[in-house]
């Protein structure tokens, strides 16, 4: 499988875990993808840290409005029920636990929940915007990452080795690989995706996996 | 009354080397941009400057970084802008990176006159560092203490005589709580009018101390 089709496998089972009517806040990037695949009788508003809720998909082309961008920067419409506000309303919203939840990639994760997204240091130091605010803040924490990194290592590990966006706060990995729950025993392997083993998983994953009792395939 | 509508040169006469400055803006969107150009012909320099990003390199606040005038920048992101972070690496610029949700907070809290909030956000982090941590009934909490600064920048989309403003859509962001925490408050509007509806009004004049006119 291409990069393409690793990713939308992920996204598209990210799709599948909200309710009607979650609040839900998408990082930039591969996060911004799962509004593409909500299911059609589940609604969902989607915050966007910049100030406002209701955010609606990219305007047409020549209709795009100076003021009304994502947290990217990129144009984005309101939809119908949204609302502007200010960013310390934008920030109530997420760290008062308003945020049903929030997806995010990762540079890092590990068995503890711990995950670092934001800085490797001396190579990329971007800044964490408001990815601490919603680790700490959001109800649920998801996170939408390819298992391995580039050269093939594992990002799922026993202990982060970057600087942590936030401790202990991931509940959902979703990976190419495997849909992987945070539990206080460990990291519990719900489902893998229908092209790999247990094994394959476990190889790619450096934190000892609890395999579930009633493990389920996705991605066919 | 006078009104507190000044000339742009009005407005850029009364700022000095050396401030700091709260701008407002979220990558560009609803970025004084016409005061931030003012500032770069007026040629001030040794600046800090304080808002949710750095910008572009070729646009608004980022401009003032490019062209060496900030001594420090107090930011949540830096990425869209390249030599905020060459000059971080060289030393030659201060940077300090703050969660998103805490420099709101803390400029609120500067403009309010708080001692500062308390947030779980970046506990367990490099954000720790150097900061209190004070538990409240056994969950820690950072001490993150109020920011602000000699001049506020605010971009508002409507503002009358009475420095009352209105925002447009997502341009909104970090305007109204800058503008409560700067000594010197400037906004520039796309628009004024005589009187805004009371009951429209998203930052009272009591916080704006000059409106200068920007553009569409």
């Amino acid at each position: 499988m291409d990069k393409k089709q690793r990713r939308e496998i992920i996204v598209k089972r990210i799709a599948k875990e909200f309710k009607d009517g979650d609040v839900v806040n998408l990082g930039i990037g591969m996060p911004t993808m799962v509004a593409n695949y909500i299911p059609e009788e589940i609604d969902i508003v989607l915050q966007s840290e910049n100030g406002f809720v209701g955010l609606g998909s990219a305007p047409m082309e020549g209709d795009e409005d100076k003021d009304l961008t994502n947290a990217g920067g990129q144009p984005v419409t309101i939809r119908k029920g949204g609302a502007f506000f200010d960013s310390a309303t934008s920030f109530t919203i997420i760290r008062g636990g308003h945020v049903d939840a929030t997806v995010l990639g990762a540079l890092e994760v590990d068995e503890k929940g711990n995950l670092a997204n934001w800085m490797i240091p001396g190579k990329m130091v971007p800044g964490m915007g408001g990815a601490m605010d919603l680790v700490s803040g959001a109800k649920k924490v998801i996170l939408a990452m390819e298992h391995v990194s580039k050269d093939g290592s594992p990002k799922i590990l026993k202990k982060c080795s970057l600087p942590l966006t936030a401790a202990e706060e991931v509940d959902l990995i979703v990976t190419d690989m495997a849909v992987i729950k945070v539990t206080e025993k460990g990291l519990l392997l719900k489902e893998i995706a229908f092209n790999t083993t247990v094994e394959e998983v476990q190889k790619n994953t450096q934190a000892k996996l609890i395999i579930d009792e009633d493990l389920k395939t996705f991605g066919e | 009354m006078l009104g507190k509508m000044v000339s742009v040169e009005q407005a850029l006469s009364k700022l000095d080397h050396g401030q700091s400055f709260l701008i407002g803006g979220f990558l560009n969107v609803g970025t004084p941009e016409m005061l931030v150009s003012g500032i770069l012909e007026k040629e001030l320099k040794d600046l800090e400057i304080i808002g949710n990003d750095s910008g572009f390199p070729d646009r608004g606040v980022g401009e003032l970084i490019a062209n060496k005038r900030v001594r420090k920048v107090v930011a949540t992101h830096i990425g869209t802008n390249p030599e905020t972070g060459k000059q971080m690496h060289s030393g030659e610029t201060e940077v300090v990176l703050v969660p998103q949700g805490t420099l709101a907070e803390q400029i609120r809290a500067g403009g309010a006159g708080l001692g500062g909030v308390l947030t779980a956000t970046g506990i367990g982090t490099v954000v720790e560092k150097d900061k209190q941590v004070i538990e409240v009934d056994g969950k820690k909490f950072l001490l993150e203490k109020p920011i602000t600064a000699d001049v506020a920048l605010i971009k508002a989309y409507k503002a009358d005589k009475y420095g009352n403003l209105v925002y447009r859509k997502a341009a909104r962001n970090f305007n109204p709580i800058m503008a409560t925490a700067g000594k010197l408050v400037i906004a520039e509007a796309e628009e004024i009018v005589e009187a805004i509806d009371p009951d429209e009004v998203m930052t009272p004049g009591v916080f704006v101390d000059m409106v200068v006119r920007g553009e569409e």
